[in-house]
């Protein structure tokens, strides 16, 4: 085993992803040596604004878009073959994709949603997210392994980019899966990363009959309507109206979250928000981690009430 | 096509979590399980595409608490064949070893595609789903918000967050982790569950021994201890209503 960290580098439309740089920053903080890995068609340039202290540049027509094979067969045989330490990749699409295949493909163990790493001594330790946020698991890691990091746990790298080295694909024949099309946001409704208040609906509003609850409560206020995924999953919202890590990342200067409960995943999206408000019935929800003021009233009861005390401050 | 669906029991996070004297795990015994919400959209998307008339559905679980009824349920939904892998599970099971598990079963059932939900909130040690795709050494696609029939194969949708997402072709078989489904759940009564489960109808096989070498050790979990909590409001509805109205207009987001 070499003492290398690896990092998969994250890119869509020609730009890196701010989750690639925080891995690299996490690799450089466990003290390297940092190595990142560009699997990449025609777009060697990419690896001018990594920071790290090489850069594996992978060119292959396969890699013109993520395609989930190619980059499992790639990485496979680049881990094989040069026995990192360990490799980190964001707990992204691309991380959720390829780190389960890479983990049984190398044999290496995976630790999944990862916070932070530390070396001690021989072993490296890994604090990783459980039970939706609810928990967090120390996990002792003492070889090899494969790490998905979720996304605004460790600073950015600094420093200047390594040097580049060219690597061969490996052979990418036979693959079963192709790229098709890539399907852009739909601009139809309002822009919720726009909005300055959110009052943001989840699982907890129960039904879309209830959705109106919410709605009068953001016209008395001046705001929109937003939500959790369950809730644009379930149709009760437009997806247009979904906040975290596969919706919108918004930083309204008000954000009420009701009956959300704060899992990772929407924390991602609005935890940066200037004023965050929680109703929950669930003291222990993680979402009052992360809010402002929060209240365990039940919001059947609290989004009326306060709708009714606007109306009286506004009229 | 044969699309098999694997079906796990997690954790009702509405509960409160106790640890295990160790605290190296919650402690399962009083807790209520229930099937991962991401298992039931995969299901629902291969009942889709059994409604489209491309697919028969075959949903498998471990014999982990309350399997029966979550089992029974997806027969009730229309699933053609459930099965059960039998053994003792009750100190929870790792994504590996269920992945190491479910491999050896597809081999000798066979399959052309695999939806599996794509998380469920204990992967400590990675996504089964993922892993299993490596395991059986075919494509992996994850979180897929649609798998639709095209030509021989399956049209799968993944998505990337903010509304980007990409289509892609897979033929021959696969594992595709489902985050929503293209519709929300079908809901069945309880009616249905219950006659589902006077006609029997689960084969039980029991689960192959499987060597999963450990490289990773749990030295402890707890709660939390964020840096920062909401300062909660108390005082009841009106008193709550009116403290918040107050706040936000010292904040200046009220004009
Ligand atoms: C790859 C991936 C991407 C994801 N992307 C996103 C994303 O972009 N956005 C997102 O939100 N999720 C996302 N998720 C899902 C995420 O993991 C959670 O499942 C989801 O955020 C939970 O939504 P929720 O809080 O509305 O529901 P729950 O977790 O079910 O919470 C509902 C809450 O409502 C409370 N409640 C119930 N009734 C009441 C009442 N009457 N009054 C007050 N409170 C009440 C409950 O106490 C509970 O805390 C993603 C998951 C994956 C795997
Ligand atoms: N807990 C674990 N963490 C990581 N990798 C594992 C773990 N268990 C098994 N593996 C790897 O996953 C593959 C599947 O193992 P097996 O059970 O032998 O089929 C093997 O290559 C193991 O090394």
């Amino acid at each position: 085993m070499s003492q290398e960290i690896f990092v998969l580098v994250e890119h869509h439309n020609g730009e890196v992803t701010d989750a690639t740089h925080e891995c690299l920053g996490q690799a450089e903080a466990l003290g390297g040596p940092t190595v990142a890995v560009l699997l990449h068609s025609g777009e060697r340039a990419l690896a001018d604004g990594l920071y790290a202290d090489r850069v594996l540049s992978v060119d292959d027509a396969a890699f013109s878009h993520f395609l989930p094979e190619a980059y499992a067969a790639a990485l496979a045989a680049l881990v094989r073959d040069r026995d990192p330490r360990l490799v980190l990749i964001a707990n992204s699409t691309v991380g959720i994709d390829v780190g389960g295949p890479l983990s049984a493909r190398t044999g290496r163990p995976l630790v999944a949603y990862c916070k932070g790493l530390a070396v001690e001594g021989d072993t490296i330790l890994a604090t990783s997210q459980v039970y939706g946020g609810k928990l967090n698991a120390e996990v002792e890691i003492a070889g090899p392994a494969i790490v998905t990091m979720v996304a605004g746990a460790t600073a950015p790298a600094e420093g200047s980019p390594g040097s580049v080295e060219d690597v061969a694909a490996p052979e990418l024949g036979g693959l079963q899966t192709r790229f098709l099309t890539r399907i852009e946001p739909d601009g139809s409704d309002v822009d919720i990363t726009g909005e300055e208040i959110l009052v943001s609906v989840g699982r907890g509003i129960g039904g879309e009959d209830n959705i109106g609850l919410a709605q009068e409560l953001a016209d008395a206020i001046g705001g929109t309507v937003s939500g959790s995924r369950p809730v644009t999953d379930a149709g009760w919202l437009a997806k247009t109206r979904q906040v975290g890590k596969s919706g919108r990342k918004v930083k309204p200067k008000l954000y009420l979250a009701c009956g959300i409960s704060g899992a990772p995943e929407h924390l991602e999206g609005m935890s940066d928000a200037e004023l965050i408000i929680a109703i929950n019935t669930d003291e222990k929800a993680p979402i009052f981690d992360v809010a402002h003021y929060g209240s365990t009233e039940d919001l059947f009861d609290l989004l009326p009430a306060l709708t009714e005390a606007l109306e009286g401050v506004t009229a | 096509m044969k699309i098999v669906v694997p079906l796990k029991q997690t954790v009702d996070l509405v509960e409160e979590l106790e640890l295990n004297d160790e605290a190296t795990d919650v402690e399962r015994e009083y807790l209520t399980f229930k099937l991962n919400e991401w298992d039931e959209q995969a299901l629902e998307e291969a009942l889709l595409l059994k409604d489209a008339g491309v697919a028969s559905v075959t949903v498998v679980g471990l014999e982990e608490e309350d399997i029966d009824q979550s089992l029974y349920s997806a027969l009730a939904k229309g699933a053609d064949e459930a099965v059960k892998l039998t053994g003792d599970f009750s100190a929870g099971v790792s994504s590996h070893r269920r992945a190491a598990i479910l491999a050896d079963y597809l081999q000798g059932a066979g399959y052309d595609a695999v939806l599996i939900g794509v998380q469920t909130p204990e992967d400590l040690d990675g996504q089964a789903g993922g892993i299993l795709a490596g395991l059986l050494n075919v494509p992996h696609v994850s979180v897929a918000v649609g798998v639709e029939p095209l030509d021989a194969g399956l049209k799968v949708t993944q998505e990337f967050g903010a509304g980007v997402a990409h289509e892609l072709a897979v033929t021959g078989p696969a594992v595709i982790g489902v985050q929503a489904a293209r519709q929300a759940p079908r809901y069945v009564p309880i009616s249905r569950i219950r006659a589902a489960m006077g006609e029997g109808g689960l084969s039980e096989v029991p689960a192959p021994e499987v060597d999963v070498p450990a490289g990773l050790t749990v030295r402890r979990m707890y709660a939390p201890e964020s840096s920062s909590h909401a300062e909660m409001l108390s005082g009841g509805v009106d008193a709550v209503a009116a403290r918040i109205v107050e706040i936000i207009r010292e904040r200046g987001v009220l004009k």
